[in-house]
């Protein structure tokens, strides 16, 4: 059974939240990447996102961005992030999804792309830029190696859309909260509620949402309303304004531990 | 029309085009697309269009006999069609045109778009106060460097230019800081995009209301010719002008279509713009086409002494044009660019965009080789007064690179 699966259906059993964080591979180096990844699933988080980095990620805001620039100026490449995925397997159990841009994955050639993946022990792939339409050539190959394809939707996706996307869709849903970048926000939205309580009524599948979230309390008041919360943009900030390595990690370790608990309280 | 309905349907070109984008932008094309199908289909927006293309922009352009330029070359006879003489100096006004009136169709109050050599900038902008659409345009550092007297038209003008810093500040973070602000304000806003590259239904969208510039030239032809010519010559960054001039002479197969990629420092030395030339299948802007990448997938730098072209992808048309060989694409460098540029200059007194001349250099290569009863039409797509400080900026670090060398 794929780790994703098994988390989600463990979460329902003990009737319990998710909670989801992303990361930027290579963020300043892949060495600390893998640090940050065992001390964040250490402290709570229960699935991680693994961001795979692109010289023009358009759907990213300014502290994506710059991390992505950092991570490239590093050298990392989707070969090495496999490397790394790989170290980090042999010490954790946590479910790890690739998230990032078409251009790199497809780049990679398809097959040898989902059999590396999973070889290396991730579990499925989020493509922002990826939609339904577009999607039918991955399909076949991640479905041979056990890949769940993450599908998002959007508050401005309409009912006809959200047919055609919750049809393909595996793992688990993604709800973008925000009609916009990612990035930290004040607040969650005021029309999360009713998006996800439609969203819910259409699919079996747990739904997460993310995109702005950054603080527990906000992460604790999507829960109300989704099976999980993603958090990103708010961690790599903390990371960045750390003033060493190792402060960088009890930071995120402090963090993610906050988020936890305020996500699946006790 | 190369393509059948069902391709159209999802706006692939063969193995390229798509839509490679955010959910986010997902309703918002297909928006887009519904309301480009209705209009172009309205007898009551294209007579409005054409209203517009005929009294504010001012077509029909000129197909002009370039003689001074044919003798200079000796061959063939060279004709240019005279782009450069719209308001506001290029073709891109004809494209801008439609997707502003769109806008305003679609209740749209704000325009965004992303711009290289400015052209596009100001052509969106004087559009957007013609029809009193808020404009904000993304323009690369460097090319608001390059291109300083067109950022000061697009401020006259009403537009904002809101400055890119991002990679490498030119043409193609432009592009991705107008998506990034597309996806925050899709609800108010219509994205206004210069070439027909990105994602469906951009390719097609573009190219329709580009195609005026090839029926024009078809119409033309027998003013002064009795046959049709022996190639007709654009140059290629995204693709838009070339694909407008292309489409009215698809059918002809003695019609040979040419398309000049920027070639900056030589395709040699990995410093250029030619993504047809040294470019791989990718998916770059929402559509999947030839784009210059390192072996990771990462898009790489571009270099061209026109701002214009310096784009790492094409318009995914082009690269099926490419693959079914029902096109050639061919390479000039900013050498022979801003050589021909100077040529156009001294020989009949136009002064061409860089962009153009690089179509310009392919004309007086191929005229030569050519016999006297063949001719060749170049597409002149815009003027160049808003190159002379790039071109000088050329000759100096050319002048440099002479003095280090000696």
């Amino acid at each position: 059974m794929n780790r994703i699966d098994e988390t989600f259906s463990r979460k329902s059993r003990t009737n319990s939240k998710t909670l989801v964080m992303f990361l930027p591979a290579g963020d300043p180096d892949l060495a600390t990447s893998a640090e940050l990844i065992k001390n964040i699933a250490d402290a709570g988080a229960d699935i991680i996102e693994v961001g795979v980095p692109f010289s023009d990620p358009t759907a990213d805001g300014p502290t994506i961005q710059a991390a992505s620039q950092r991570a490239l100026r590093a050298g990392t490449t989707l070969p090495r992030i496999f490397e790394m995925i790989r170290e980090v397997r042999k010490e954790i159990s946590t479910p790890l999804i690739l998230f990032g841009y078409y251009n790199v994955f497809f780049n990679y050639g398809l097959e040898a792309f989902a059999r590396d993946a999973r070889q290396a022990g991730v579990d499925g792939l989020l493509v922002v830029d990826l939609p339904p339409e577009e999607a039918d050539e991955v399909y076949p190959a991640l479905e041979e190696h056990d890949l769940h394809l993450i599908p998002l939707l959007a508050p401005t996706t309409s009912s006809e859309r959200r047919h055609k996307v919750l049809r393909k869709a595996g793992g688990f849903i993604y709800y973008v909260s925000v009609t916009g970048v990612t990035g930290v926000r004040a607040a969650v939205p005021s029309d999360l509620a009713e998006h996800l309580k439609q969203i819910k009524s259409e699919t079996a599948l747990p739904t997460v949402a993310g995109f702005g979230v950054s603080t527990p309390d906000m992460a604790r008041e999507v829960v109300q309303y989704a099976d999980g919360v993603v958090v990103g943009s708010a961690l790599v900030k903390t990371i960045a304004e750390a003033e060493s390595r190792e402060a960088g990690l009890n930071s995120a370790r402090q963090f993610v531990r906050s988020l936890a608990e305020a996500v699946s309280p006790g | 029309m190369i393509m059948d309905q069902s391709e159209h349907k999802t706006g692939h070109f063969g193995p390229f085009g798509g839509q490679y984008v955010p959910e986010t932008l997902m309703p918002a094309l297909e928006e887009l697309e519904q309301a480009f199908n209705y209009c172009w289909a309205d007898t009551h927006f294209r007579n409005e269009f054409d209203k517009y293309l005929r009294d504010y922009v001012g077509r029909p352009s000129p197909l002009y006999y370039a003689e001074r330029l044919t003798r200079h070359c000796g061959g063939a006879r060279i004709y240019l069609k005279r782009e450069d003489l719209n308001h506001t100096g290029a073709h891109k006004i004809n494209n801008t045109l439609g997707q502003a009136l769109l806008a305003k169709y679609m209740n749209k109050p704000r325009v965004i778009a992303e711009t290289g050599a400015g052209m596009h900038g100001v052509a969106t902008a004087t559009v957007a106060a013609r029809l009193g659409l808020e404009c904000d345009v993304y323009m690369g550092r460097e090319d608001i460097h390059r291109q300083a007297p067109n950022v000061r038209r697009m401020e006259y003008l009403g537009a904002n230019v809101l400055p890119v810093d991002t990679g490498s500040g030119t043409l193609k973070d432009a592009l991705n800081e107008a998506l990034r602000d597309w996806v925050g304000s899709v609800q108010r806003t219509s994205y206004v995009l210069g070439t027909v590259a990105g994602p469906h239904p951009y390719p097609l969208m573009v190219r329709a209301f580009q195609r005026v510039i090839g029926d024009e030239t078809y119409e033309q032809i027998a003013r002064h010719e009795n046959d049709l010519p022996a190639a007709i010559i654009a140059c290629v960054g995204g693709g838009s002008n070339a694909s407008g001039i292309f489409q009215a002479f698809q059918q002809e197969s003695q019609v040979k279509l040419i398309g000049v990629e920027a070639g900056g420092s030589g395709l040699e030395t990995g410093k250029h713009a030619a993504s047809i030339g040294g470019g791989r299948l990718g998916v770059l802007h929402g559509s999947k086409s030839y784009v210059l990448q390192d072996d990771y997938g990462q898009i790489k730098p571009t270099h061209s002494a026109s701002a214009g072209l310096d784009y790492p992808g094409v318009g995914p048309e082009h690269a099926y044009l490419h693959e079914m060989q029902k096109a050639e694409y061919t390479v000039v460098n900013d050498q022979e660019a801003v050589d021909n540029f100077d040529l156009l200059c001294r020989l009949e007194g136009i002064i061409p965009a860089l962009e153009s001349a690089h179509a310009v250099a392919e004309a007086v290569r191929r005229a030569p080789r050519m016999r006297p009863d063949e001719y060749l039409i170049v597409n002149l797509s815009g003027r160049g007064d808003k190159d002379m400080s790039a071109v000088d900026e050329f000759r100096n670090a050319q002048k440099k690179e002479d003095a280090n060398s000696e």
